[in-house]
């Protein structure tokens, strides 16, 4: 295996978890929801998908396992936010800090098991290929799955109507709901979304990244991953591109200092959030016909009947 | 924003236990701060292992509350004072950064004594106890040396304080009394525990040639990508067999158990005084795991080196020590470094080419 090939490997699994996070988020901020739980909702996915998957020998039940906690913990928000019409950044703050503390208490009689992590995908004949097919069919299915994820959210936000709807609900709720949609109901299944995204993230952690579950092992990704929809402008395709690019410097970054490069290891670390910086001056400086934040973001929606 | 949050629902259970326990006054009551989960598998946990030990020695003639997950700073200060509210007359503080606070709080009860690790501020009711871990560091040195085909080590680094570059340092000497050519590449993951980074770093030092991986990180990831990689590594901080069974060389185990007993014992006896304890392997506070996945002759050499340490015969900073420099460092200890360059070192030695960050 060639040194390109290898990073390129590293990269693509570094990459992963960041990605299927913030797809999720971008859905729910689509509709108009600040989610700043991510973090939470993603601990707790990974204390219940390796839980899941340690007591039932499963990756994939494990998986299940992370995307309902998500869920779980994305309907508490939605229970404060849209049903109670709690300020959404405090509940958001709130829900992270519940799901550092459940998780440890979830995780406690795990931690020190292992499992065998999610296996590499072997096609016979396509996983064969000279450099490309390595990187292109042999990780594991976790990888694909995340793009194939988010080419679906692409489609259904831009090519279906339901997707219009839902991004009109989170541009101006009070016309969608004027025209006699139902704001409430379609935040509630973005939220959702996006926790059953934010627990697979999490549970990826466990399952196929570093195979054993300890408390706190999301280590600030959820943040991350809510960089990086603001990074992508809320376009599904700048999150792509923007979460490999993640990976690739904090991966790079490490190879970085194995050469002996004269660079502090210190920036090389702060590399990635330095570049999330400059793309928010860069937008923020060009916002001419591209895509913005949907309009009615973090504002609290209460139908008058 | 979220660690002041977490410290100020530990000083909350923390008066809740108080509470609790109030009845058992005849009893001596220890407290202990944690900077970690109990369940970190590292440090932490190697502290509660300790604490469970010591219960076991003294049964119900102690009784002991931890708090978990304390930041460093100044917000310990109130975790570790609520400690002291709730009775307890001997505290635990165990990590470096609780060093300002513990020593307030002991002037602020100066019938309450205080055990501070890492640190160097002492007070009559405050003592520091640490570990020499640079001895295993070398034993470490010593078997990587000789298992490395490559002869390319790799070294996950957490910060670039003395403790860890000291270890650097120390592996390094280990090993060049192997191969005096052996390199080391040493990696920066700025944290002490990030499992997801310190895979990654472990894959960056094996796709770049290195074939034994050692780590001043806490979590067992590397040892788990080592062991995919069909490489050897080391544990950190406590018995890692477990992630690698066919991987792990040996682990440097801090075993605080002994003088956790030792302390406690005076204290019930009255003859608790203040003191500075920096263990190594003679006073068993640093133990090493099994040697194991090497062939007998890397064993027994490993085993020889850990009983020379153990007698003093070794010294692993036994002059002369020369710099990257080419410079001969100054030898404080006659024979060997004194304890004050151990503790501040802020230099590579001869053999590693790159620079400390910061540099």
């Amino acid at each position: 295996m060639g040194l390109i090939e290898a990073i390129i490997l590293a990269v693509l699994a570094a990459s992963t978890p960041l990605l299927l996070a913030a797809t999720g988020e971008l859905v729910t901020e689509r509709s108009g929801v600040l989610n700043l739980g991510v973090e939470g909702m993603m601990i707790v996915g990974a204390a219940c998908g390796f839980g899941g998957a340690w007591l039932s020998g499963s990756i994939i039940i494990g998986a299940l396992c992370g995307i309902a906690a998500g869920v779980l913990m994305s309907l508490i928000f939605a229970l404060m936010t849209l049903g109670l019409a709690v300020n959404q950044v405090a509940t958001g703050l709130a829900l992270t800090i519940l799901g550092i503390g459940l998780s440890g208490l979830i995780g406690a009689r795990f931690v020190g098991e292992k499992i065998s992590p999610a296996p590499r995908l072997a096609i016979p004949g396509l996983t064969d290929i000279p450099m490309i097919g390595r990187i292109l069919f042999g990780e594991d299915a976790f990888v694909y799955l995340s793009l194939a994820l988010v080419i679906g959210v692409w489609f259904f936000l831009y090519k279906t109507r339901p997707g219009l709807i839902l991004r009109a609900a989170g541009d101006n709720h009070a016309s969608a709901h004027a025209l006699g949609y139902p704001v409430l109901r379609i935040r509630l299944y973005a939220v959702m979304f996006g926790g059953a995204c934010a627990g697979l993230a999490g549970a990826y952690l466990p399952l196929a990244y570093t195979p054993f579950f300890i408390p706190g092992m999301t280590a600030g990704r959820g943040w991350i991953a809510l960089a990086l929809v603001v990074f992508a402008s809320w376009l599904p395709g700048r999150l792509v591109i923007g979460a490999y690019l993640f990976g690739a410097v904090t991966i790079l970054q490490l190879h970085a200092q194995g050469w002996g490069v004269g660079v502090p290891s210190q920036l090389m670390s702060a590399l990635p959030y330095l570049a999330t910086v400059i793309v928010l001056v860069l937008i923020s400086r060009a916002r001419t016909g591209g895509s913005t934040a949907p309009a009615a973001l973090g504002t609290v929606f209460v139908p008058d009947r | 924003m979220r660690k002041i949050l977490v410290a100020a629902t530990a000083a909350i259970l923390a008066t809740g236990a108080g509470l609790l326990s109030a009845s058992a006054a005849d009893k001596l009551k220890i407290g202990f701060i944690y900077l970690g989960p109990v369940g970190d598998l590292g440090w932490t946990y190697q502290h509660d292992l300790a604490r469970l030990a010591m219960v076991k020695e003294f049964g119900d003639k102690v009784e002991t509350t931890f708090l978990e997950n304390v930041s460093e700073g100044p917000d310990s200060e109130r975790s570790i004072e609520q400690l002291a509210r709730a009775g307890n007359k001997l505290i635990f503080t165990t990590s470096f950064g609780y060093m300002e606070p513990t020593l307030k709080v002991a002037k602020k009860y100066p019938n309450v004594h205080f055990e501070h690790a890492t640190g160097y501020k002492r007070d009559k009711n405050m003592s520091t106890y640490s570990g020499r871990f640079y001895e295993g560091r070398y034993i470490q040195g010593v078997i990587a040396a000789k298992m490395s085909k490559s002869g390319v080590l790799g070294y996950i680094a957490s910060f670039p304080i003395p403790e860890v570059v000291s270890g650097i340092n120390a592996t390094m000497l280990g090993a060049q009394t192997i191969n005096p050519n052996i390199k080391i590449k040493i990696i920066w993951a700025n944290t002490w525990f990030d499992p997801g980074k310190e895979a990654d770093a472990a894959k960056a030092l094996i796709d770049q040639g290195a074939d034994i991986i050692m780590q001043h990180t806490d979590s067992p990831a590397a040892m788990q990508v080592a062991a995919e990689r069909g490489k050897l590594a080391f544990g950190q901080d406590s018995e890692m067999i477990k992630f690698g069974p066919k991987t792990q060389l040996t682990s440097i185990m801090n075993n605080w158990g002994p003088y956790y007993i030792e302390r406690v014992k005076a204290e019930l006896d009255g003859t608790w005084k203040s003191e500075d304890f920096w263990g190594g392997l003679k006073s068993k506070l640093v133990v090493m795991a099994p040697y194991t996945n090497m062939p007998d002759d890397v064993k027994k050499l490993a085993e020889e080196t850990e009983a020379a340490i153990t007698e003093g015969k070794l010294q692993p900073f036994k002059c002369p020590v020369i710099g990257q420099d080419g410079k001969e460092v100054e030898c404080k200890g006659g024979t060997h470094l004194d304890d004050g360059q151990v503790l501040g070192m802020n230099f590579y030695v001869k053999g590693i080419d790159e620079k400390i960050p910061g540099k």
